[in-house]
């Protein structure tokens, strides 16, 4: 009972932390993915735009489904919801909190994505510096709109030619990166701010509705666990079971073809209970060909 | 029996884990090469797509098979397939659910090569590069070459130290372009397998939520019992090894005191645990003896019937045999039947 008990304890504590583990795993993983993948801005008209929005957006995307696949409580959530309503009712309280908590998890990879994206400031500069003012920057003010488009697309790029040595290229930089870094912070802030106004608010709303939801959204989680733990069990004594079976049976049957009386004894030895009448290669080799080629039924 | 049983517990729920380490050790090992592999772009017109899509996609298909190699329950599934009927059905769900989980794993490893590859964008850069579009990025001002020259000239982009178009189109933006194209594949392909995963494990609990219960059920059933299975015949195996040895250290120590004419030895009744073990061998002739015999002439794998609890210390007295006995004079002879 105390085993039982101990494994309840372990399934309980842990279900909250693995999760959140691997959330943080995914947020890391995030950040390193950002700071090898080498960012190379096309450098032309309209691609400029599409490359650094997708570097933005796309990968987050990847992340957020990554966090819900990873996240073992979502199966179980769909399970729940999907599942024939049969003896037991279906609270949807139950299953709006799982998936919200299941969200707020996997939000958090890919939020660190574009937070990180927007302090690092290369994505922004290379989508927007065609959509600067020329006219603010006294390098571009004087050319035509052609070769102006032209020459703004190529300010991400520093080592071009063209952009070597170009003072009004930094000011561009210098100015969209700053765009992009405020950005990032007051998304950032949003997010921490929602994050402590949610965490703080909560108790002051349906707290008693809240405690119900998350204690049975545990109760499935930890009973799915123990019944895969109990088939698992069975499965094991089923096997045992049937092997013990399939050995008695050639034991019988050996017996049978030797027409001898079958001898129950006291104090017979443990080996000979081992070997299951089974003495002679031949014997050996016909249990295991037979396991072959015609397995007990189940 | 408890210890087995914590045995078989910890590998049961240990092995998806177990798998699942497998699995992300080849993906970290197959980043790991492509860091490792030295990419050279033979900068040369028709080899350059033939390199370039190669070591995009044969390591993969290399890693997919290595995935499957590397599947301790492949063998189980090859075995549950081959299997004649017998007395048992077969359920082709149960192979479909192991053909799949085992597939999903392999696919791992070579999904990472390719979007790794993309995302590097030197495959897609020596693969493309004759076909960079000149017009769109290339100096207008420049004299037209013939379609083989400009293709010899554009298939050295990837090499900038013998890249002699400069005039042409410039090494950067052509590179810049590539992979810009290089890596927006690259994240396309993610995205698609990542969402390809999300649909697999979110649309099976909406449609066959029971099949794939009863086939899950059934599959680990299947490695459990061949696991119990070579369990069980280990200790009969050991067990038989222990009554062949001892019957073959008695059988030498009783034919010794037979030919010596001596009567057969009797263990005291108050001898100790010891004595017992020496099982009547007790001089160094005798020893000598029973390693030869036991290197030149092994018993048969054929046990005697066991020995009756009684007094004496002499198998074979005053019993009803369960197999037709064979005299002991034969036995003596040693032949192997191995």
């Amino acid at each position: 009972m105390d085993r039982f008990r101990m494994i309840f304890q372990y399934f309980q504590s842990n279900s909250e932390s693995v999760m959140n583990g691997i959330c943080g795993l995914l947020a890391l993983a995030s950040v390193k993915m950002y700071t090898c993948f080498d960012f190379s801005c096309p450098c032309l008209p309209w691609y400029n735009m599409a490359y650094g929005l997708g570097i933005m957006f796309v990968p987050p995307i990847a992340l957020f489904l990554c966090g819900l696949i990873l996240n073992r409580q979502s199966l179980v959530m769909l399970e729940e919801w999907r599942r024939p309503q049969g003896h037991r009712k279906k609270d949807l309280a139950v299953i709006r909190y799982m998936c919200s908590s299941i969200m707020q998890r996997a939000m958090v990879a890919p939020v660190i994505w574009i937070v990180v994206t927007l302090l690092d400031g290369k994505c922004l500069i290379c989508a927007f510096s065609s959509s600067v003012d020329p006219k603010k920057f006294v390098g571009f003010a004087n050319a035509s709109l052609e070769q102006v488009q032209q020459l703004l697309a190529k300010v991400p790029c520093k080592e071009d030619e063209l952009m070597r040595n170009n003072t009004s290229r930094k000011a561009v930089s210098r100015y969209l990166r700053c765009w992009s870094q405020a950005l990032g912070w007051s998304i950032l802030l949003l997010f921490i701010a929602a994050a402590f106004l949610a965490r703080w608010l909560r108790p002051c709303f349906n707290q008693a509705t809240l405690l119900q939801a998350r204690h049975w959204s545990n109760y499935i989680d930890i009973e799915q666990k123990i019944f895969e733990e109990t088939c698992c069990e069975h499965s094991r004594l089923f096997a045992h079971k049937c092997i013990l079976h399939f050995f008695e049976s050639m034991w019988q049957e050996i017996k049978l073809q030797s027409f001898s009386l079958p001898r129950e004894e006291e104090g017979v030895e443990r080996e000979e209970d081992l070997l299951r009448g089974i003495r002679h290669q031949d014997q050996v080799n016909k249990l295991l060909k037979m396991w072959y080629y015609e397995k007990p039924p189940l | 029996m408890d210890k087995f049983r914590m045995i078989f517990q910890f590998l049961q729920s240990n092995q998806e884990s177990f798998m699942n380490g497998i699995c992300g050790i080849m993906a970290l090992a197959s980043a790991q090469m492509y860091s490792a592999f030295d990419f050279n772009c033979p900068c040369l017109p028709r080899y350059n797509l033939v390199y370039g899509l190669g070591i995009l996609l044969v390591p993969p298909f290399i890693l997919f098979l290595l995935g499957f190699v590397l599947n301790n329950n492949i063998s189980m599934l090859a075995e549950e397939w081959r299997r004649p009927q017998g007395q048992r059905g077969k359920d082709r769900a149960v192979l479909r659910y192991m053909f799949c989980s085992m597939a999903q794993r392999a696919m791992i490893a070579p999904v990472v090569w390719v979007s790794v590859t993309l995302l590097d964008g030197k495959c897609i850069t020596c693969a493309f590069c004759t076909s960079v579009p000149v017009e769109i990025l290339g100096n207008t001002s420049h004299p037209s070459l013939s379609q083989g020259e400009m293709k010899q000239v554009l298939a050295r982009i990837p090499c900038k130290e013998i890249y002699d178009g400069q005039e042409l189109i410039a090494n950067e933006v052509a590179i810049r372009y590539l992979r810009c194209i290089s890596q927006a594949l690259g994240w396309c392909f993610v995205l698609l397998m990542t969402t390809l995963a999300f649909l697999v494990r979110a649309l099976r609990p909406c449609f066959t939520q029971a099949a794939f219960l009863k086939s899950r059920y059934w599959s680990h059933y299947i490695d459990i019992e061949r696991k119990l299975f070579d369990e069980t015949c280990a200790e009969h195996a050991r067990s038989f090894a222990k009554v062949c040895i001892q019957q073959f250290f008695e059988g030498m120590s009783t034919d010794l005191a037979a030919a010596r004419c001596h009567p057969p030895r009797k263990a005291p009744a108050d001898a100790g645990e010891a004595t017992e073990k020496l099982l009547g061998i007790t001089d160094q002739g005798t020893m000598n003896m029973a390693l030869k015999s036991w290197h030149r002439c092994k018993p048969p794998l054929h046990l005697h019937p066991p020995a009756l609890p009684s007094g004496n210390g002499w198998a074979g007295e005053g019993q009803p045999p369960v197999h037709p006995p064979l005299p002991r004079r034969e036995t003596a002879a040693y032949y192997s039947r191995v």
